[in-house]
């Protein structure tokens, strides 16, 4: 089967691009970057619930969001200015995670329509460094590493 | 932690990817290797080690010669290691296409 999200990150570049067709028409994909309950929504999860600080969808604006914890710990916070915005078209926008060493990337969003149901979102993603794309890249592996790891001493630790 | 022993800052080096291009195709001997670059040989020779401690190299010895040929196994490792990161981009999108459907029936309701 065909993978609905591809990403194509070649060796030595300091760039990525990730590409997604949705069964959603092009306005209804959209939508889901410009308004804020639905973005809250998408980056919310089973385990953090996400807010938007701020969030001025237009050319030359910007914005923060927030994920807190069942607690109400912050545990991720990521803020960036958007220098474009086109609806159904184009938003072009920073993307900083505060306080990590991985830098600012630049983010172009791409948004066509393939048929009256179906649509396409082209990303195209630049880091500051090669060293810093390939740390990005690198994360959800650890971090599955981590969780893999984690998991087996919470087996192991039954096993006591 | 033994930073040598790390395939993506091993790959990072641009001369360290040539030297993988160059025995992706046959195995080499260290100085025919080095031949190939302007660098000095005991710097061809440290990439070798660095290439060798992290298992993207491999030595086999014919007669007196060493020769170095790429392992493809570790090769396929790195080409795995997206995966995850495509699969994170997977997990979001198909959140955002299921919210964005339920928003779409709720209206043609």
């Amino acid at each position: 089967m065909e993978l609905k999200t591809k990403v194509n990150a070649a060796e030595g570049k300091m760039d990525l691009t990730i590409t997604r067709e949705f069964d959603l028409p092009l306005e209804l994909l959209f939508r889901a970057y410009t308004e804020p309950e639905i973005i809250e929504q998408i980056m919310s999860n089973p385990y953090t619930t996400a807010k938007l600080l701020k969030f001025e969808g237009r050319n030359h604006g910007s914005y923060q969001q927030e994920s807190t914890d069942a607690q109400g710990k912050v545990v991720f916070r990521a803020n960036g200015a958007i220098h474009e915005f086109r609806p159904n078209k184009k938003i072009s926008r920073t993307f900083e995670m505060e306080n990590t060493p991985f830098g600012i990337q630049l983010e172009i969003y791409e948004f066509e329509a393939l048929t009256d149901s179906t649509s396409k979102l082209n990303m195209h993603v630049i880091y500051e460094s090669v060293a810093q794309r390939d740390q990005v890249l690198k994360l959800p592996f650890a971090q599955g590493l981590n969780m893999a790891h984690n998991r087996i001493q919470e087996i192991a630790g039954k096993l006591k | 932690m033994n930073l040598r022993r790390d395939v993506f800052q091993a790959i990072a080096d641009p001369t360290r990817r040539a030297i993988l291009l160059l025995v992706a195709s046959q195995a080499m001997t260290a100085g025919a290797i080095a031949a190939n670059f302007e660098t000095a040989r005991p710097t061809v020779s440290k990439h070798l080690q660095i290439l060798t401690e992290c298992d993207l190299l491999e030595q086999e010895q014919y007669g007196r010669e060493i020769y170095y040929r790429l392992n493809p196994d570790k090769m396929k490792e790195i080409a795995n290691f997206i995966e995850p990161f495509r699969k994170m981009w997977d997990d979001r999108f198909n959140q955002l296409e299921t919210i964005m459907k339920q928003i779409q029936s709720k209206k043609s309701e």
